[in-house]
């Protein structure tokens, strides 16, 4: 099984993300995630969808997704030929004694520290699945308290774009 | 000048020339009724939104258009879902219009509200539901541009009552544009030339023909094609009409309840042709079998079918009808006839053997006389169930359209409000229902349509006091430990045809038969017709 992105242009009207959505589970689909927001055109939304599975399946969520009518093009994302981020929000444990530690972790994968307590530190990070998840292993130490995780975006490299309308090619 | 959201949308269905309409009226769906009143559009009204639903089907079947059906909020609209998912399944086009509590009150579980567009969206082919007055012209537009192109489908309107009295200045759209819906017509023509080739190379070549091929009105160039390059052709159940019955290049119906030469065929081609068919399991349950040594080609319009559940060696997506009529000019040879000469053979394994019996009625017996009876421009309707399979292998459909199915979803309850819808849309055609004693009482009441809009249905009961089909699961793979499936107290069929008006008898032997259907077909009335069945008769 291997990971795939899909980048879908939806209209932005309520009811599609549910369609989508229950596109994935009617189907047996497996989504690993998926994260929606407004493009630069008001009326049109983008979806990136990380899906779990071989050729076939990708093949199949992709024309599956083709039928709904809400939905105006479908992408598959090469791996090396798109840039792709995940933002997480890590709440773990800080002691006196463990504080300058994390804040030494924290750098070293340039993340941010966004929220102090007298007990916790927030961390949030940007950047590939797999770097979140390595940053995740090194807290897991101190005691995570909770974390929030956006799910994967992604974007082509270079001058392609996927417009709704066209897709182009500078 | 302004009209009401109800008269908009009438006002809609008559500039898409829909002329009649089926469905059951409610509080939500007031306003709708109220402007009807004012239209010449004929409403039909069932005795179940069900019924509604089955009967646009039936008619957008017969007609070619897009059927509509119309029903109130909450318990009106799920009422009409079997009916849509069945017009999914098979591919129907249909336009859904459902009441739906006022606008400020969605979602606050008030009474008579249910979610209808969550409800339908896994089994349509969109919904929408009306939040502005301004929006409806372009979504009835719209709804029945998609429900009639490209595959067509169902597509539900969801009007809150209070869009149904608001006021608009109507104006209707003269076209669609839906950014993600351009459905593709014509087939790529590199795709086209290897298929022409792989024919060309092919020795043992089939026509797997489905639904797709009746509704994209492809049977006749596909039956041509046929017949220049003398290629066999077998049906699923949906495709049965897309080739005469009784022509001698169909080798008729596949699949598990199908016939012995058409899985023969199947079985040995080196080229499967499907055209317009989903290859449910039903059908090509072994598909994945024949792959492995024959080139399969896929023609649908429906991308998404292409290698759902068959690896596909040539796919192609676009309009059967336009894919066949260029497929007919590029082929160059084809040479058939040693294939032709082996699925001879295999064609006499098709005969039935009829069983002796004097205290019943032969079913497939009965369906040949029906067959023998019956014009071309007749019409036949079942139920689901055994008697389904005995219509489908037995009756001699001679036309596309001239046999009525729930294949998709196998909806018991559809034949006899399908039948209506039928009949209606077409008034000068014999149109007999045929159903097990079990279906044709999911949808009995519809018996009151008939009387109240004097259509002369015909009604052909195979009784044999079974939910015959699954007691044959039951026997063959539970080891006949029969479990729900006796019907004993039945009620008498005959006298519930009186008590509508009908002409109505029972025969129960093979001697009866012919005098029997002599009367059954000899006006134009309703007729209910009720045959004793050996409950042991098998389905094929
Ligand atoms: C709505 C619905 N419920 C249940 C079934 C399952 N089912 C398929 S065939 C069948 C038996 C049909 O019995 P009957 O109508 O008497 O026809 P027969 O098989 O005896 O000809 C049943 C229950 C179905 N297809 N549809």
């Amino acid at each position: 099984m291997a990971k795939h992105i899909l980048s879908v242009l939806v209209e932005n009207r309520s009811g599609v993300l549910s369609r989508v959505a229950g596109l994935f589970s009617r189907r047996g689909f497996n989504i690993d995630s998926l994260a929606v927001g407004v493009t630069e055109n008001p009326e049109v939304s983008r979806m990136t969808i990380v899906v779990d599975g071989d050729e076939y399946t990708v093949e199949q969520v992709s024309k599956q997704l083709n039928k709904l009518i809400d939905i105006i093009k479908i992408r598959a994302l090469e791996d090396s030929d798109s840039v792709s981020r995940e933002l997480a929000l890590i709440k773990v444990n800080a002691t006196s004694s463990t504080r300058s530690e994390i804040v030494q972790i924290v750098e070293i994968f340039r993340a941010k520290i966004v929220d102090v307590s007298k007990n916790t530190l927030t961390v949030e990070i940007s950047g590939s699945g797999d770097k979140v998840r390595a940053l995740e292993d090194m807290l897991r130490q101190f005691g995570i308290k909770e974390i929030v995780r956006t799910g994967t975006i992604a974007i082509e490299r270079g001058n392609k774009y996927i417009k709704a309308g066209s897709t182009e090619e500078m | 000048m302004k009209i009401t959201g109800a008269q908009g949308l009438v006002k809609a269905l008559e500039l898409e020339n829909v002329t009649t309409i089926f469905g059951y009226p409610g509080a939500a769906i007031c306003p709708f009724y109220d402007a009807l009143l004012d239209s010449d559009i004929k409403h039909i009204l069932t005795r179940n939104e069900q019924g509604a639903a089955h009967a646009a089907s039936g008619y957008s079947r017969v007609t070619g258009k897009t059927g509509v059906c119309v029903a109130t909020s909450g318990p009106g609209a799920t009422n009409l879902i079997t009916g849509i998912a069945t017009a999914y399944s098979d591919s129907i086009p249909m336009v859904a219009i459902t009441g739906q509590v006022s606008l400020d009150l969605i979602g606050r579980d008030v009474f008579q509200e249910v979610d209808i567009t969550g409800a339908t969206e896994p089994f349509c082919k969109h919904n929408y539901l009306v939040k502005n007055v301004k929006d409806l012209p372009r979504i009835v537009k719209e709804a029945f541009h998609i429900a009639s192109t490209g595959r067509p489908g169902p597509v539900l309107i969801d009007v809150p009552v209070d869009i149904q009295t608001d006021t608009l200045d109507f104006i209707y759209p003269d076209e669609v544009d839906i950014k993600g819906y351009k459905p593709n017509y014509k087939g790529h023509p590199q795709q086209i030339k290897k298929i022409a080739e792989a024919v060309a190379s092919s020795q043992r070549p089939v026509i797997c023909a489905g639904g797709g091929v009746i509704s994209a009105k492809a049977s006749e160039i596909m039956t041509r094609l046929a017949e220049k390059y003398q290629i066999p052709v077998v049906t699923t159940l949906m495709g049965i009409g897309a080739i005469p019955a009784d022509h001698p290049l169909n080798m008729g119906m596949l699949g598990s309840h199908g016939v012995y030469a058409a899985n023969y065929a199947v079985h040995n081609t080196d080229l499967l042709i499907i055209v317009g068919a989903r290859v449910g399991d039903r059908a090509l349950g072994t598909a994945g079998k024949i792959a492995e040594k024959a080139g399969i080609i896929h023609i649908d319009i429906d991308p998404a079918e292409i290698g759902k559940n068959v690896s596909t060696t040539i796919p192609v997506v676009g309009d059967a009808g336009l894919i066949l009529e260029d497929l007919y000019k590029s082929i160059q040879n084809c040479n058939t006839s040693q294939w032709l000469e082996s699925l001879q053979q295999a064609v006499k394994k098709n005969k039935v053997k009829l069983k002796e019996q004097s205290s019943y009625v032969n079913p497939k017996k009965l369906l040949a006389e029906l067959s023998k009876r019956l014009y071309d421009n007749a019409i036949v309707v079942t139920e689901v169930g055994q008697n389904q399979i005995w219509a489908a292998n037995n009756f001699i459909a001679r036309k596309p359209g001239s046999f009525i199915t729930s294949g998709g979803l196998g909806t018991m309850g559809y034949g006899l409000p399908a039948g209506i819808g039928a009949k209606i849309g077409r008034p000068e055609s014999t149109v007999v229902v045929i159903g097990g004693d079990g279906s044709f009482q999911m949808s009995m009441p519809e018996m009151g349509t008939i009387k109240q809009n004097r259509l002369g249905v015909k009604i052909l009961i195979l009784n044999n006091n079974r939910l015959g089909m699954v007691r044959e699961i039951q026997k063959n793979k539970y080891k006949k430990r029969y479990s729900q499936v006796f019907l004993d107290d039945n009620p008498d069929f005959v006298k519930i045809a009186e008590a509508y008006g009908f002409k109505s008898e029972k025969i129960s032997c093979n001697s009866q038969i012919d005098s029997a259907l002599e009367r059954f077909l000899a006006d134009d009335n309703a007729y209910l017709l009720e045959c004793s069945i050996d409950p042991e008769e098998e389905t094929v």
